[in-house]
Parts: C-alpha cells; structure tokens; sequence
C-alpha cells in the first residue's frame, strides 16, 4: 500500500465562492486551487474569453494529453511479463461445480456474497431476489421486486440487509428477517433515484451508505436512512455498468467502468475524477479492484480483460485469446490476486494467471451465458450465475 | 416475448455483435474446398443432401486450425450452431453440437443472422402462415400460439401476410424437390434461431439496450474540451510511479499471500466446498478463542490485515491496553464510524468523538501535531463526515508505522504465534465424503450474530467506564437526591464543574 501521507484539503472554503465544501482539486493556469464541484462547472461552463475559440481550446486539449502519455511514458520502465519471470509458474487445476443452485426463473444477473462466506444473494430477469445458503443450497428469502431485470443486488456488511434495483431506476433495500415467514417487501426502503436503470450498487464500509451505477451515465453515493444524495460522480458519456469500493485501508476511491470505453477513478469524498483509463475497444462490462488496492481489472465487450496500475498510471496487461472472441461480462480476483476468474458471452469461464498472463483454464458447464462471477470473501470458492436460470459454486 | 422495434440486434449501438464478424471468417474458412470441412452427401427419405457435415469432423477441424483443445472447440462449435451458421439435421430444435456423427449443414448467408435483415415478426408471420398452407396441423403447439398471437395483432395486415405466403409457397413449388427440402430446412433452422422453442433461449438475445447511444458523437462544444483540459491538468500534476516499483509490489503481494490463498495452496484442514466439512469455517470465525497459525500469520503481513480481521483486531487491543495507549484506536474506530455511519447522527457522533479524544483534557486525548489538530478542531465547528480525515490519517499512520511493529515484536503477539493451532489436513475417503455431503450443517443466521456482536459492543462500552456525558448525568442524578434541586438549576453548576 502506498505511504503517501499527505494532507490534501479535501473540504473546506472553496477557493472561488469561499462556502464549505467538499473540495476538488485541479490546476489553474499550473497554479493547484481548491474549488467545490459546482464552482468546477461554472469554470468548464464559462463563456470564451478574448482570444479563444474552439480551436484553441481543442489545441490545448490536444497538448495536455500528449504532455499526460509523455509523463506516463517516462515512468514506463519494464514490462508484468518481465516482472513475472522470477515468480514461479502455476501448477494444474482442478476446479469442479461443487454446487447448483436452482430455482430462479429467469436469467441469473447478478450475486453477492455476504461476510459469512457461505451466504449469497442473487438477483434475476424475473424481478426476483433470493439470499441462499449456498453451502446447504437452502433458499433462506426471497424476494419479489416490482421490476424486471435487478441488474444490481449487493448484500449489506452486517448481514442484515440487501440492496437491488434495476429497470424501477432505484435502489432498493431489504432488512432481512429472522421470521421466515415475514413479508420482506413491507420494511422495503427506496434509497436511491436515477434516471435511468440501475446497472450496479455496492454497501461501502457500512450499512448505511450505498454506491450505486446507472445507465444515465453517473454514479452516486447514497445515505441510507434518510435517502439522501451525498454526493454524485460526473464524467462518463455513456451508460455506467459496472462499479467497485477500493479495498485499501483508507477506502475512499472506487472504480467504475461504462459503455464509453472508459474506466474512471473516483475519490468518493469531493465527487472528482482522478484517474481515467480508456485503451479498451468496447464497453466495459465489470471492473474490480486487484485485492491490494493499487489496480484494477476490467472486462470488455472486446473479449479482452485488462489490468490497469493505478500507482504507473497505465494499462499493464491484456488477457486475451485468438479463440475467445464474446465479450467478457464479469471479472474477479481470487484472494492473492493471482487468478482472474472471468466469465464470457460464450458460457465459459476463463482462469487466467495475472501475472504471467496466460490461461490456466477453462470451465464448461453453463448453457447460457455467464453474467456475473464473484470470489467469496475467504477466497475458498467463486459463484457464477447464468442466464440459464443457474447459479454454480466452484471451488 | 419479443417487443417490437427496428433494432438490427443492437449493432447500432457498439458492436455487441462484433462476435459476429469473426465468426463469420471462421465459417468461410470452414467451407473452402480444400481445406475446410470435408462434406458428404446424405439420403434422406428419397432426397439427397449434399454437404452434409459430422460433429466430430466440425470439432477436429477447429481444435486443429484454431489451436485449442477438443472441449474447447466443442463449445466454440457450439456457438456456431447456437448463432445459426451451422445447424442440425436431427434434433433440429436443441442448437448444440455434439462431437460425434451427428449431421449438420452450412447455412446459407442469405440466413445468417449478421445481415442487416431484421427477422420481423412480419416475416414469421408469412413463414408460419406458408407452413399452415402446405399441410393443416403441421404447426407445433408453440409455434401455433405465436401464430394466433400474430394474427391477433396484425390483424389489420393479415391478407397481405397471408398473400406473401401464397406466393413463397408457389414459388417453392416451382422449384427442385432436393432444393425445396434443403431451403425448407434452412429456413426452419433460421426461424429456430431468432424465435427459441420453448426452455430454449436464442444466442441473438443480448438483453437490454443501452440507454445513450455510445456511437453517437458528443458534441464537442467548449465546454467539452474545457472539461477535459481540467482533467488533463490535474492529472498530468499527479504523481506517479516507476512502473519497475508498482509491478514489483504487485508481484510481491502475490507471493505473500500464496500460501493464504485457497486456489493456489489448499487451506487446512480442508476446504469446506470440497468435502462438506465445515471446520475451516468454525476454526475460522470472528471471535474463536484460538485462531490458527495461518490466521496470525496474516496478521503480520500489513496493519489492514491486522485490523479488518476481527480476531486480530481484538489481541491488538489487547496489547494496546497492556502499553496503555488504547485511544489511537479507539479514535481510528469512531472517526471509521463517523465517515461511514448515517447522515442524522453525524454532529452527535463527532460532538461525543470531541469531548472525548480532542478536547484539552479529555479522558482520551490523542497525541497529534498542533496543525492537524488546528484544522479538524476548526473543522468540527461545522461537522461532516469527512472533518476526522486528516487526524484519522496521521493516527492510522501512527500506529501503522510504530505501534504496529512493536506489537509484532511483542510478547502478546509471540504468545498468540505459540498458541495458535495448525490443524492437520482432512484425508476422507470416499464414504465419508457421501456422508458429509449428507450431513452438510447450516449455520447461524448472520442476523443472530450481528445482533450478538452489538451487544458485547455495547457492554465492552459500559465496561470501559463512564464518559463525560455520562459522568455528568450521574452527578446530577446524586444531587438531585440529595441536594432538592431539580436537574435544570443544576446543569451549569455541574458543567462549571466538569468542564475544568
């Protein structure tokens, strides 16, 4: 982990209009300065001054990104292969379904473990939501949504609640119960309101705060209780599908990856972009943190998987295949971060070794499409859902 | 149930599709003459076939000219015949391949499904009305459904269906019987892919369209390149790293972990999905009293491992009592509690968090720099869930860069390393592997455990002793008793009194 102890102001007077905000930070004329988000859109918003045009503008444009790829490039010294050539390589695996899960009626979209390691929520085209043992294979709830398509289930830290949403463009969470016969549905909070459907939501540290994605191109961060919007996330142009909490000790970024090719990191505190990766060829349909924090895996319509170095700023690995031609649609480290698992648009979940990047298998056994691919969280097993209505634990 | 619309399957919006292409050349590979798939003719009933096709000559092929393994070409093949390039002769309606002598065919590009020809609920109309001209009753149970559906619905257009399928049926008839049964084939197999029989589903189904055109230009105004320029600054500004040190630490965290990782190294004494034994799970929980030797092994690998581990978290503290300075942590705890807790209680929460670690005399002061403490007092004028962060950080470091190394170094830790346990691997035979399958135990409730977990917090905080507020509330309680004055004349003198 990174030992940058540095105090970055991130609220206080803004610089422009002097109220208390959260603050971002970005340059003026190579000065750094402090301005609230909305002082940020005013400067992006204002008017041409003397002696600009769109063409100037664009210029500059043009220049600052060559001076980024130039700095980025000075840093580039060596190559993951040539770093992975003194780690050993790995041996033969042997990974079987050690459980089917059955019992929803329509396509599997999404899973989420809970932190007991044996317990997972699963989401489905039907609108139907169910938490499983997945150890004993029990239905322990289940829930009926009033949409269709939950693209997004996350299961609350604490194991009390979950959270879903969809195509009702919000996000939605559930106390469970310990009454196997109580109606979930009545003690049913709306947390959050997009604009458009739901692609993704995740709890950060506690059961009162959610991340959420939507297909109307932003990210927000929610307060739970109260529904509140604690602050929203501006920068993607096109549908965000995917989104990911950073694990590090000071937990304050996340990851979010969208049909604009584009891979953004966001400091969750003042709402800025801090880092934006775009080297794929298609939407970008997962992304997750490697699990020390410093990068961070994508997976593409272009059937490639990239890993990305937050610290280098750079993408420093492609996983990819001639013969995998569909479209990755969900990635996952195991707990060492030396296994991608990676589902695909062909039924098939690849494995590869992320540091030497080859593939070190290739599990059969869906009928449909993978959607969704989640480690648990000791790492002992990872579930794959399916839009063949099945949910498979393999270990 | 399909909804209408005049999407070519979503290739107006990215290449979903881009598959599609590829699969393609494959297919034209596959059908060259010389080195593509060999093909026969076959007899059926009193027609000839030609170019009829093996799945395991399908499966040989791909495994030799795309380099892969026979499983992997089988579902590889399998896509082709999902997508409708190849399809079936018998079983017609299960679009698999099976790698043995069953027999499939090219379809005709005028059937492949990247062609900008949309299968209009229109042309299936005609294709189901054609069938039901031939031969009454030909119609299967589901298709016959779709059919009075569709005449429901274009009703208003039904003679024009029923006209067009009049003529296609002339026209068939007008052709050779070989070619009428060849074409009908490939028809079916079309209509096959992109209206799935039922428990089936069409590989062309690639769920919801995207809300914003991703194609679409954005319009590049100023605004947009300003945008960009403010981005670009900061993050030409920011620092970075030599790709030589991230890639090595990367690489390095992989290697510390190998041995936790139940992927590369099988953890002890089994892994609970293998076998159904789920002690790995109980000697694993959050507050067992002796942990394993892997377990406390991780603890030493970073101070995050240490603390986001419950177990560990706790001996740490137990140290940390032992050295009496137990305060670094419990302000890191309540500022975690503050940042991540709810929006309504946050003035509270930092209000108590003041009185406790930040006042000047406060019971639990923490030792931090002048200026820190300057900006988070400053900040807590007006509280908000970021107002701890400096102070949180600079104590996180604290602890990280000292504290933590002397607990590594200490005599409580050393004692958790000797007493921890290593459980020996499970061997189960056969037997005793159907058994435990039998006998999978369910466990508790996450809610019960929660619910647990919350009341030795709260018990471990009325143990800890009273806070200042609590102090203040039991001084006034005595007085009121003894002294006769009611609780409103007593709390300024109590708060001249506590406040010294």
């Amino acid at each position: 982990m990174c030992d940058q102890t540095f105090l970055a102001i991130t609220f206080g007077p803004c610089d422009n209009c002097s109220q208390n905000k959260p603050l971002m930070n970005i340059y003026l004329k190579n000065e750094p300065i402090n301005y609230c988000s909305l002082c940020v859109e005013l400067m992006a918003c204002q008017g041409l001054a003397k002696g600009e045009t769109i063409h100037t503008l664009k210029a500059e444009s043009e220049t600052l990104k060559t001076k980024l790829e130039e700095e980025r490039a000075k840093l580039h010294d060596v190559e993951l292969h040539q770093v992975a050539e003194k780690i050993e390589a790995l041996g033969q695996f042997v990974m079987k379904t050690r459980r089917t899960l059955k019992g929803h009626g329509n396509k599997v979209l999404c899973v989420d473990w809970c932190r007991d390691k044996r317990r997972i929520v699963s989401s489905s085209q039907d609108g139907k939501v169910i938490v499983w043992d997945a150890y004993t294979t029990n239905k322990e709830h289940a829930v009926t949504m009033p949409c269709t398509w939950v693209m997004a289930c996350a299961y609350a830290p604490s194991g009390c609640a979950v959270a879903c949403g969809g195509l009702d463009n919000k996000c939605s969470v559930y106390p469970l119960s310990l009454d196997k016969n109580e109606n979930l549905a009545a003690k049913k909070k709306s947390v959050a309101m997009h604009t458009n459907y739901l692609s993704s939501c995740s709890f950060t540290n506690s059961d009162m705060q959610i991340l959420t994605s939507s297909g109307d191109g932003t990210c927000a961060l929610w307060d739970v209780e109260s529904g509140q919007l604690l602050q929203s996330f501006h920068g993607h142009s096109a549908d965000v599908l995917s989104l990911n909490l950073a694990p590090s000790e000071t937990g304050n970024t996340f990851v979010s990856g969208g049909c604009d090719k584009k891979a953004n990191v966001w400091d969750m505190r003042s709402g800025q972009n801090v880092q934006s990766f775009e080297t794929h060829e298609s939407d970008i349909n997962s992304v997750k943190y490697y699990p020390s924090g410093d990068a961070f895996a994508t997976g593409s319509d272009d059937a490639t998987c990239r890993l990305y170095d937050l610290r280098a700023d750079r993408e420093v690995a492609i996983y990819s295949k001639e013969s995998i031609i569909f479209g990755a649609s969900s990635v996952d480290f195991s707990l060492s971060g030396r296994l991608l698992f990676a589902g695909y648009n062909d039924y098939t979940i690849n494995v590869w070794d992320v540091l030497k990047g080859t593939r070190v298998a290739i599990l059969f056994g869906h009928e449909n499409r993978v959607s969704t691919v989640r480690v648990s969280p000791d790492g002992t097993a990872f579930c794959s859902g399916s839009w063949d209505n099945t949910l498979r634990i393999w270990a | 149930m399909t909804i209408r619309s005049d999407r070519d399957h979503g290739q107006r919006y990215r290449p979903r599709m881009s598959c599609l292409k590829k699969l393609e050349a494959t297919v034209v590979q596959m059908q060259d003459p010389s080195t593509g798939v060999k093909g026969t003719d076959q007899k059926l009933n009193v027609t000839i076939i030609p170019h009829v096709i093996t799945g395991q000559d399908i499966v040989a092929w791909i495994t030799k000219n795309m380099n892969i393994d026979s499983d992997e070409a089988q579902a590889f093949g399998t896509m082709l015949v999902a997508f409708g390039y190849i399809y079936p002769l018998q079983d017609h309606k299960k679009l698999v391949l099976r790698p043995d002598g069953s027999l499939y065919r090219f379809q005709t590009p005028y059937f492949w499904p990247v062609q900008k020809w949309k299968a209009e609920d229109t042309d299936y109309a005609i294709y189901l009305a054609k069938r039901n001209i031939r031969k009454k009753g030909v119609l299967d149970a589901y298709e016959q459904e779709e059919y009075n559906k569709l005449h429901k619905w274009m009703n208003h257009k039904w003679d024009f269906i029923v006209m067009q399928a009049k003529e296609q049926y002339h026209a068939g008839k007008a052709r050779q019987k070989a070619d009428r049964v060849v074409f009908d084939c490939q028809e079916r197999a079309y209509w096959i892919v992109h209206r799935p029989p039922p428990q089936t589903h069409s590989a062309m189904d690639y769920g919801l369209d995207r809300h914003i055109d991703p194609n679409a230009e954005e319009k590049k105004t100023y605004d947009y390149y300003r945008r960009i320029i403010i981005y670009t600054q900061q993050a030409v500004m920011r620092s970075r790293v030599k790709s030589s040190v991230s890639l090595g630490a990367l690489a390095k965290y992989i290697t510390t972990f190998k041995n936790h990782d139940p992927f590369l190294v099988p953890c002890l004494p089994s892994n609970p999905w293998q076998t159904d034994d789920d002690s790995y799970w109980e000697l694993n929980t959050p507050d067992v009293e002796i942990p394993t030797k892997m377990r406390v092994e991780r603890w030493s690998f970073s101070f995050y491992e240490l603390l986001n581990d419950p177990r560990g978290r706790a001996d740490f503290k137990i140290f940390l009592k032992k050295e009496f300075s137990g305060e670094n942590l419990a302000f890191w705890e309540a500022a975690e509690e503050l940042k991540w807790g709810t929006a309504a209680s946050m003035s509270e929460k930092a209000e108590h968090i003041f009185k406790t670690f930040l006042a000047p005399g406060a019971p639990r002061w923490i030792n931090i720099d002048g200026r820190t403490m300057g900006l988070t007092v400053k900040g807590l004028e007006h509280p908000h869930r970021y107002v701890l962060d400096a102070a949180q950080t600079h104590i996180f470091m604290l602890m990280k860069k000292d504290t933590f190394y002397r607990y590594l170094k200490s005599p409580v830790y050393k004692e958790m390393q000797k007493k921890a346990i290593s459980p020996a691997p499970h061997n189960f035979s056969e037997a005793q592997l159907q058994q435990n399958m039998r006998n999978r135990r369910p466990s508790i409730d996450p809610i019960i455990t929660w619910q647990k977990e919350q009341e030795e917090k709260a018990k471990a905080e009325a143990a800890s002793g009273p806070k200042v507020r609590d102090r203040c509330m039991l001084k006034m309680l005595y007085l009121t008793s003894y002294v006769h004055m009611t609780a409103e004349q007593l709390v300024p003198i109590i708060c001249i009194a506590t406040s010294k």
